[in-house]
C-alpha cells in the first residue's frame, strides 16, 4: 500500500526517526526548492486521485513556511525525481507525506531564518515571516525565501525533534482552502492523462482473450483502417493507429479475426463462496487472546458472503510510453510508480534506471484498478514503434472485466456473550484471496500483460499486508469491543482464477458489515438498545464520542418506528489505527431497499482541510451505499461478464442519500487520513437498518431483493 | 460537415461518420468531453445540440452538420464561468471530476428547461449521469445554487 505497509514487511531502520516518508527520504532539498522568482515548489511522492491531496499537502507546505498558497507549486510526482513514497494509499497520505512535509517546510524555515539573522545583525526570534519575506521588528524587509534560494541551504538531511508550529498558530492547515485541481476540471480544461497529446503521438487499442487465461492461436489477415498496424507479442494483442478512432477500429476488426484457446478457469458465478471455502489456502491466525470464560447464556453465529466488486472509475486506464534507445519514458496515473517501474523493469527485462515514469491525473480509481497494467501496454506496443510516443487508452470493457479485481470474501463470526450480555468470547475467520495484487513488492511482476507475453510470467497469488501494515483480508477483522476471549483467522486463498487487488478499505468493508452484524444481533438477543449495547464494551473514548454523536445527529434515541423504514447504526476505526466513523442510516424497504439518508460522525485528528476531509466521507459513504446495494462482478466459466455499467449498475442520483457529516476537531491529535474511514460503517448500518425494517439479516451482498429473500428463507 | 462550435464554425478533418467525440478529442482538439463508455451509458461525453443533450461517443459527426454544438469549453471559462461551474466551484463539487462536464453539460439544459427545478427534478434529470465518487450531492446544491443565482 505505502510505506505502512513497507516498513511492517520489511522491518524499518535504524536511523533516528523522522516524521513519514522523511524517513526514508531524509534530504530536505528532496521535497522542497526554493525559486528567486518568488515561490517555493513541494515534491511529494504521493499523488493526486481526486482525493484532494495536493491542496492539503499545499496547506502543511505553505503553513510552516508561512507563504501563501499562491507562492506555492506542486512538482508532479515522477521516478526518480520525487521521494519514494511507495503507493498513494491506505489513507496514509497526510500522515506519510504531510507530516514529511510539515517537518521539511518548518526546519527550512528554521535554516533560513539562521541565515537571515546572522547576515542582519536581528535576533533570529525577532524576525517574523511573511508571504515568504523576512521582517525585523520596525518592519524593515531582511530578505525572503527567493532572495535565499540560490544559497543552497536545503543540501541537508532533516533533523530530528525539530520545532513544528504550534496548533494555535495555523492559520491555513485547518481551513477550508478550495481544492486547487477542481478549476481545471470545471472547465474541462486539459489536465488528465486522457488529454495529453504528445508531438507525432500514436493511438492503441488493445483487443484481449476471449476468456482468462486463453492463448491467441492465430490472426486471420485483413486491411485494416488508414494506417492501422498491429502488434502481438504473445498472446498480447494491439492495434496502433495515428487517429484515436483508426485504432478503435482497427482493433474491433483484429477482435473478430482472433482466434484463442478455449480457457473455462473461472469458478461458476452461484458457487463462488463454495469456491472460497474448497480452494486451497495459506492458513494463518491473525490475532488470539486465550482467557477462560463461562457457558454463555448468548450465541450468534453468521456467515457472511461478498462476491467480486470492481473499481468501476468513470475514466478508463490510460498511459503514454516512449522509447529513446534503451530508455523508456513513461505517463501513468498509477499510485505508486516507483512500484510499477520495478515491475515494469522485470516484465520488460530491462534496468528499473532506464524507466523514467511522471505522473499524470487520473480519473478517481478507488485502489488499484487497472492504471498499472496500461503502463506496460504503452510500454510494449510503444518499443514496436521507437522514439514515437504510444497512447493506450483501456475501453469500458476493460476497465469494468480486465483490471484488478476486490476479491470475494467469506467472513463467518462466532461470538458468545453472557446472561447479562457482556461479551464474552468472539472468534472471526476471514477466506479471501489477497487484496494486494500491487506491483513492486515480489519476484514477479503483477502486471496484466506479463503474463501473456510470448515469453511469459506466472502470476503471482495476491498477498494480504500484515496487521502491523494494515491488513488485507483481515483489515478490521478485530472487533473493538471488549471481549476476554478472542480468534481472528485468515485464509488466503491461493487459487486465483481472476486477478485480485486492493479496492477502498479492502478487507475492512466486510468485516466491519459482520462484526457489527453480530453486535446487533446479540443486543437483540440481549433485549439491548445497539447503541447502549456497543457503548458499554467500548473502552476507546474517540470511538464513543463520534457513535454520541452521529446518533445525536439522527436523533437516534427518539426515533420512532415506522412501517417500511429502517434505521441502523455501526461504527469502526479504520484498521484500528486510522479514522473513526460512526454512521446512522434510514432506509426505506419497497420492492427494493434504499437508502435514504446518512448521518456520519468522523474524527481525523488534526483536520487539515475540513470540506476536503467531509467530502472524503461523504463520498465514501455514498460508494459504500452503492456497492452493497447494486454492486457485484458478474462472471461464467470463461470471462468476466459485467463489463458494461448495464452489467454492472452503481448508485445514480435519484437513488443517493442525503448525508450529514461531522467531524470532531481535535487540532493537537496527529492527523489521520480520511478516505477510507466511512466505507465499512455505512455498508455495516444499512445491514443493520434492513434488519430493523424487516427483521431479516442478510450475510449475501449485495443487499438485493434476492438476497434478502434468501435471509428470509434462513431465519 | 461543418457546424458551429460553442459559437465558432468548424470543419473537422475527419471522416463523416466518425462519431462526434473522436471530432472534438482528435482534430478539433478539445479534450473537456470524456470517454467514459462508448455505449451511452455514463454520460461521460454529453454534448449540447442545438441546446439538446446528446452522446458525443455514438454520435456521427455528420449528423450535426449544420448545427450548434456546445462542449464544457464553451460555457464559461475561469475568467468568465457559466454560474452553474462557479457554483461547482462553489460548493467544491466534485471529487475527480471525470464525470463533470458531462453532468454540466445536462444540468444546463435541464435549467434551460426548467429554470427553477426541485432538488428531485434535479436529481432525475441526472440519472443517466454516473458519478463514481460520491460528489452527488454536491453537484446538486450547484445546481439549485445557480439556478437561484439565474433566476435573481
Amino acid at each position: 500500500m505505502n510505506l505502512a505497509f513497507r516498513n511492517a514487511v520489511e522491518g524499518g531502520d535504524e536511523k533516528p526517526k523522522l516524521p513519514g516518508s522523511l524517513q526514508v527520504n531524509r534530504r530536505l532539498d528532496r521535497w522542497l526548492t526554493l525559486h528567486a522568482e518568488g515561490h517555493a515548489s513541494i515534491h511529494p511522492g504521493k499523488v493526486e486521485l481526486g482525493q484532494g491531496i495536493l491542496t492539503a499537502l499545499a496547506q502543511i507546505a505553505a503553513e510552516e513556511l508561512d507563504i501563501t498558497l499562491a507562492q506555492l507549486r506542486i512538482v508532479p510526482a515522477t521516478t526518480p525525481g520525487s521521494p519514494d513514497e511507495a503507493v498513494t494509499s491506505g489513507s496514509l497520505s497526510v500522515q506519510e507525506s504531510g507530516m514529511a512535509l510539515r517537518h521539511v517546510c518548518a526546519e527550512a524555515r528554521a535554516i533560513c531564518l539562521e541565515v537571515i539573522a546572522q547576515r542582519s545583525g536581528v535576533v533570529r526570534e525577532d524576525i517574523a515571516v511573511h508571504d515568504g519575506v523576512f521582517l525585523a521588528p520596525d518592519g524593515r524587509v531582511l530578505g525572503s525565501y527567493w532572495s535565499l534560494a540560490n544559497a543552497d541551504l536545503l543540501r541537508v538531511e532533516g533533523t530530528p525533534g525539530i520545532e513544528l508550529k504550534p496548533a494555535t498558530a495555523r492559520r491555513l492547515a485547518g481551513t477550508s482552502s478550495a481544492r486547487l485541481d477542481l478549476p481545471d476540471k470545471v472547465f474541462g480544461a486539459p489536465r488528465y492523462i486522457q488529454d495529453l497529446r504528445l508531438p507525432g503521438m500514436l493511438h492503441a487499442r488493445m483487443v484481449r482473450p476471449a476468456s482468462r487465461g486463453a492463448a491467441l492461436l492465430a490472426l486471420r489477415e485483413g486491411t485494416l483502417p488508414d494506417d492501422a498496424v498491429i502488434f502481438r507479442d504473445g498472446s498480447v494483442l494491439a492495434a496502433i493507429a495515428s487517429a484515436e478512432h483508426h485504432a478503435e477500429a482497427a482493433a474491433a476488426r483484429l477482435a473478430l479475426r482472433a482466434s484463442w484457446s478455449d480457457a473455462a478457469t473461472l469458478p461458476d458465478e452461484g458457487s463462488l463462496e463454495a469456491w472460497l471455502e474448497a480452494a486451497p489456502a495459506e492458513e494463518s491466525v491473525v490475532l488470539e487472546r486465550l482467557a477462560e470464560t463461562p457457558p454463555p447464556a448468548h450465541r450468534v453465529a453468521r456467515r457472511f458472503f461478498r462476491p467480486f466488486l470492481a473499481h468501476a472509475s468513470i475514466g478508463t486506464c490510460c498511459a503514454i510510453a516512449r522509447w529513446e534507445g534503451e530508455v523508456l519514458h513513461g505517463w501513468t496515473h498509477s499510485q505508486g510508480i516507483y512500484n510499477l517501474r520495478a515491475d515494469l523493469a522485470k516484465a520488460l527485462r530491462m534496468p528499473a534506471e532506464n524507466i523514467l515514469l511522471r505522473h499524470v491525473e487520473g480519473a478517481g480509481c478507488y485502489g488499484h484498478n487497472g492504471a498499472d497494467d496500461v503502463m506496460l501496454d504503452a510500454a510494449l506496443v510503444a518499443r514496436a514503434h521507437p522514439g514515437r510516443p504510444v497512447r493506450v487508452l483501456w475501453s469500458r470493457a476493460e476497465e469494468l472485466g480486465w483490471g484488478p479485481l476486490s476479491p470475494a470474501m467469506l467472513v463467518l463470526v462466532q461470538a458468545e456473550a453472557a446472561a447479562d450480555g457482556s461479551l464474552l468470547r468472539w472468534s472471526q475467520r476471514v477466506v479471501s484471496n489477497g487484496h494486494s495484487g500491487r506491483p513492486g513488492r515480489g519476484a514477479l511482476p503483477t502486471l496484466l500483460a506479463a503474463s501473456m507475453l510470448a515469453d511469459p510470467f506466472p502470476v503471482p497469488p495476491s498477498i494480504n499486508p500484515p496487521l502491523a501494515g494494515g491488513g488485507g483480508g483481515q483489515r478490521n477483522a478485530v472487533p473493538q469491543y471488549r471481549v476476554p476471549a478472542l480468534r481472528i483467522d485468515l485464509a488466503r486463498v491461493t487459487e486465483m482464477p481472476i486477478r485480485a487487488s486492493a479496492l477502498r478499505g479492502l478487507g475492512a468493508l466486510v468485516n466491519v458489515w459482520a462484526i457489527e452484524s453480530a453486535m446487533d444481533d446479540l443486543a437483540h438477543a440481549v433485549g439491548e438498545d445497539p447503541l447502549a449495547y456497543r457503548m458499554r464494551h467500548l473502552d476507546d473514548s474517540r470511538a464513543r464520542d463520534v457513535l454520541a454523536k452521529a446518533t445525536e445527529m439522527a436523533g437516534w434515541v427518539t426515533r420512532g418506528k415506522r412501517e417500511g423504514i429502517g434505521q441502523g447504526l455501526a461504527v469502526a476505526r479504520y484498521k484500528g489505527t486510522g479514522a473513526w466513523c460512526a454512521a446512522v442510516v434510514e432506509i426505506e424497504a419497497t420492492e427494493r431497499i434504499l437508502c435514504r439518508r446518512i448521518w456520519l460522525a468522523g474524527d481525523v485528528g488534526e483536520v487539515i482541510n475540513p470540506d476536503g476531509a467531509i467530502n472524503q466521507y461523504e463520498g465514501g459513504a455514498i460508494q459504500a451505499t452503492s456497492m452493497c446495494l447494486l454492486e457485484a462482478v458478474r462472471h461464467d466459466a470463461r470471462t468476466i461478464t459485467s463489463d458494461a455499467w448495464e452489467r454492472y449498475p452503481i448508485l445514480r442520483f435519484s437513488e443517493v442519500p442525503e448525508v450529514e457529516t461531522h467531524l470532531i476537531a481535535r487540532p493537537e491529535a496527529p492527523p489521520l487520513g480520511a478516505g477510507e474511514a466511512s466505507l465499512g460503517p455505512v455498508i455495516a448500518a444499512i445491514a443493520n437498518a434492513i434488519h430493523d425494517a424487516l427483521g431479516v439479516r442478510v450475510t449475501r451482498w449485495p443487499f438485493t431483493p434476492e438476497n434478502i429473500a434468501l435471509a428470509m428463507e434462513d431465519k | 460537415m461543418a457546424f458551429v462550435l460553442n459559437g465558432d464554425e468548424v470543419a473537422p478533418a475527419i471522416e463523416p461518420d466518425a462519431s462526434l467525440l473522436a471530432a472534438l478529442r482528435g482534430p478539433l482538439g478539445l479534450s473537456g468531453t470524456r470517454y467514459g463508455c462508448g455505449a451511452e451509458q455514463c454520460g461521460a461525453c454529453l454534448v449540447l445540440v442545438d441546446d439538446a443533450p446528446a452522446y458525443a461517443c455514438t454520435l456521427p459527426v455528420k449528423a450535426v452538420a449544420g448545427r450548434r454544438v456546445t462542449t464544457v469549453e464553451g460555457l464559461g471559462s475561469e475568467a468568465a464561468p457559466h454560474p452553474l461551474q462557479r457554483a461547482l466551484l462553489d460548493e467544491q463539487a466534485g471529487q475527480c471530476g471525470f464525470c463533470l462536464s458531462g453532468i454540466t453539460l445536462r444540468a444546463v439544459a435541464l435549467l434551460r428547461t426548467n429554470p427553477t427545478p426541485k432538488a428531485a427534478e434535479v436529481r432525475a434529470a441526472l440519472d443517466p449521469q454516473l458519478c463514481r465518487c460520491g460528489s452527488h450531492n454536491r453537484i446538486v446544491r450547484a445546481v439549485l445554487r445557480a439556478a437561484a443565482e439565474m433566476a435573481a
